[in-house]
C-alpha cells in the first residue's frame, strides 16, 4: 500500500513537471508564430498582425480558437484512424523531445546520459507522423508532400548526425547538460563555425522550414501533407511543427551557443539566471529562422537533395575526420591530457 | 564553375548579402497603411456607393427623367415615375441593384440635376444579397449621410467638367 502511494506521488510529480514544461512551450509557440509573422511582414514592409490585442499579440490565440470551433473534416476515402493519429503523433513526439532539454544548470525534466541520442531518435520518429498523414489522406498532394518530407528529413538527418558527432568529440559526453558545461571557456560555434552553419541549414531542412518547405510548397502541392486537415488536427500539426522549430533552435543553442551560459563570465552577466540567457539565445536563433524564411526563395527538389548528399554529407564527414585528428594530435580530446 | 564562383557559394556570400538587405528593409518605414484605422486618399472623382441627393430645402433632386436608367450598361437601375400633387414629376420607385452595378459612373454623368451620384463610401458590404438591392429610401438616406463630402467632391471636380 505504501509503495503504491509513493508510486502515485511520483506519478503526480512527473505529471506536474510535464505541465511545467508544456505550458511555457505552448506560450513559446504562440509567441514564435506571432514573431514569425511579424518578422516576415517587417521584411516585406508590411505591418503583420496588429489589431487583436496589444500589438496583435492575441492574433494567434484567436486563430487557435477559430480552429477549435471549426469542423473536423474527415475525407471519405481516408483511413480515418491513421488520419487522426498522425497529428497526435507529430505533436506528442515534438513535445517529448523537450523532456531532456536543460534550460538552466540542473533544471531539466530528465537528465539522462544519452540525451542527444534520445533527441535524435525522437526527431527521426517525427517523420512517421508526416508519412502517416500523407498516406492516410488518400489524396495525391498529401502523398507527394509526405514522400518529399520523408526523403528530405532522412537526408538531412545524416549530416546533422555527423555535426553532432563533431560536437560530441569535443565534449566526451552525450549528456546535454555536460555539453553546455563543456563550453564554459569557449562556445563551440567559434572553433566549429562551419559545422554551426551546416547544422543551422540542416535544421531548417529538418523542420521543413523555408527555403526547404517543399513538403508544403503551396505552388505545387497545395499544402502538402496538411492538405486534407482542418480544425483541431491541423492545429496539432501546426503546433508540432513550431515546437520542432523551437526544439531545433534550442539544440543549436545547446550544441553551439553555450546553452544557459552567459557570453562572458563576469559579475553583472552571470548574475542573470541561466534560463534567461537560454531563452535569449533561442530567440536569436529563431529570429534567424524567421529571417531566412523572408529572404531565401524555395529550393528546387533536386537542389535540395544535391545540397544534402553532395555538399553537407562530405563536408560534415570531412569535419569529423579533421576534428578527430586535431583532437588526437594536440591531445585536446577530453580525457586525453 | 570557376574558383571564385565556388568560393562565393561556399562562403554563402549571396546569403549574407540577402540577409543584410532584408535587415535593411526590416527597419524601413512600412509601405502599407493601417487600413481600418487609417485610409488611403480618395480622388474627388472616386466612384463608390450611390446616393440620391436633395436640395438644401429638403426637396429631392431627382425629376424622374430616366436618363440614368437608359444609360446604365448593366441595367441595374429601375425607375417608376408619377406626377405628384403639385404637378412635378417624381419617382415612386428608384432601385439600384448593387450586385449588377459595375460602378462605371455613367448614371452620375448623365444626371441633369446631379441627383444620383457615386459617393466616396466603398465599405458597404452586407451579409445577405438582399441588402444590396438598394431602394429609393436607402439611396436618399445615403445622400443625407454623405451630403457634405459629396458636395465638396462635386465642387472640387466641377472645373474639369
Amino acid at each position: 500500500m505504501n509503495m503504491l502511494q509513493s508510486n502515485l506521488f511520483e506519478l503526480i510529480t512527473i505529471i506536474f513537471y510535464c505541465i511545467l514544461i508544456f505550458i511555457p512551450l505552448l506560450l513559446g509557440v504562440i509567441l514564435a508564430l506571432y514573431a514569425d509573422r511579424k518578422i516576415w511582414a517587417a521584411v516585406q514592409k508590411r505591418r503583420g498582425p496588429n489589431v487583436v490585442g496589444p500589438f496583435g499579440l492575441f492574433q494567434v490565440p484567436a486563430d487557435g480558437l477559430k480552429f477549435i470551433f471549426k469542423e473536423i473534416i474527415l475525407p471519405d476515402s481516408a483511413d480515418k484512424i491513421v488520419f487522426l493519429i498522425a497529428p497526435i503523433i507529430t505533436l506528442a513526439l515534438s513535445i517529448a523531445a523537450w523532456a531532456v532539454i536543460p534550460v538552466q544548470s540542473g533544471i531539466v525534466l530528465a537528465n539522462i546520459n544519452v540525451g542527444i541520442l534520445y533527441i535524435f531518435a525522437i526527431s527521426s520518429l517525427g517523420v512517421y507522423g508526416i508519412l502517416m498523414a500523407g498516406w492516410a489522406s488518400n489524396s495525391k498532394y498529401p502523398f507527394f508532400g509526405a514522400l518529399r518530407s520523408a526523403a528530405q528529413m532522412v537526408s538531412y538527418e545524416v549530416s546533422i548526425g555527423f555535426v553532432i558527432v563533431t560536437v560530441l568529440m569535443c565534449v566526451g559526453s552525450l549528456n546535454l547538460s555536460e555539453i553546455v558545461v563543456a563550453q564554459k571557456n569557449m562556445w563551440f560555434f567559434i572553433p566549429l563555425f562551419p559545422m554551426f552553419v551546416v547544422f543551422f541549414i540542416s535544421a531548417l531542412a529538418e523542420t521543413n522550414r523555408p527555403p526547404f518547405d517543399l513538403p508544403e510548397a503551396e505552388s505545387e502541392l497545395v499544402a502538402g501533407y496538411q492538405t486534407e486537415y482542418s480544425g483541431m488536427p491541423f492545429v496539432l500539426f501546426l503546433f508540432g511543427e513550431y515546437i520542432n522549430i523551437l526544439l531545433m533552435c534550442a539544440m543549436t543553442t545547446i550544441l553551439f551557443l553555450g546553452g544557459w551560459l552567459p557570453p562572458v563570465d563576469v559579475y553583472p552577466l552571470n548574475a542573470i539566471p541561466g534560463f534567461v540567457w537560454f531563452i535569449l539565445k533561442v530567440t536569436i536563433v529563431f529570429y534567424m529562422f524567421a529571417m531566412v524564411k523572408a529572404f531565401v526563395p524555395r529550393y528546387r527538389y533536386d537542389q535540395l537533395m544535391r545540397l544534402g548528399w553532395k555538399v553537407f554529407l562530405p563536408l560534415s564527414l570531412l569535419a569529423v575526420v579533421l576534428t578527430s585528428s586535431i583532437l588526437f594530435f594536440f591531445k585536446l580530446a577530453p580525457g586525453m591530457s | 564553375m570557376s574558383f571564385f564562383n565556388f568560393l562565393k557559394s561556399f562562403l554563402l556570400i549571396d546569403f549574407i548579402k540577402a540577409y543584410l538587405l532584408a535587415q535593411k528593409y526590416f527597419f524601413q518605414k512600412k509601405a502599407t497603411i493601417n487600413y481600418p484605422f487609417e485610409k488611403g486618399k480618395l480622388s474627388p472623382r472616386f466612384r463608390g456607393e450611390h446616393a440620391l441627393r436633395r436640395y438644401p430645402s429638403g426637396e429631392e433632386r431627382c425629376i424622374g427623367c430616366k436618363l440614368c436608367e437608359a444609360v446604365c450598361p448593366a441595367q441595374a437601375i429601375t425607375i417608376e415615375t408619377e406626377p405628384r400633387d403639385d404637378g412635378t414629376r417624381r419617382t415612386t420607385r428608384y432601385d439600384i441593384d448593387m450586385v449588377k452595378c459595375i460602378y462605371c459612373g455613367l448614371c452620375e454623368e448623365s444626371c441633369p440635376v446631379d441627383a444620383i451620384v457615386q459617393g466616396p463610401n466603398f465599405e458597404f458590404t452586407t451579409e445577405t444579397r438582399k441588402e444590396l438591392y438598394y431602394s429609393k429610401d436607402k439611396l436618399l438616406e445615403n445622400g443625407d449621410r454623405w451630403e457634405t463630402v459629396i458636395a465638396e467632391n462635386l465642387e472640387a471636380d466641377s472645373k474639369y467638367r
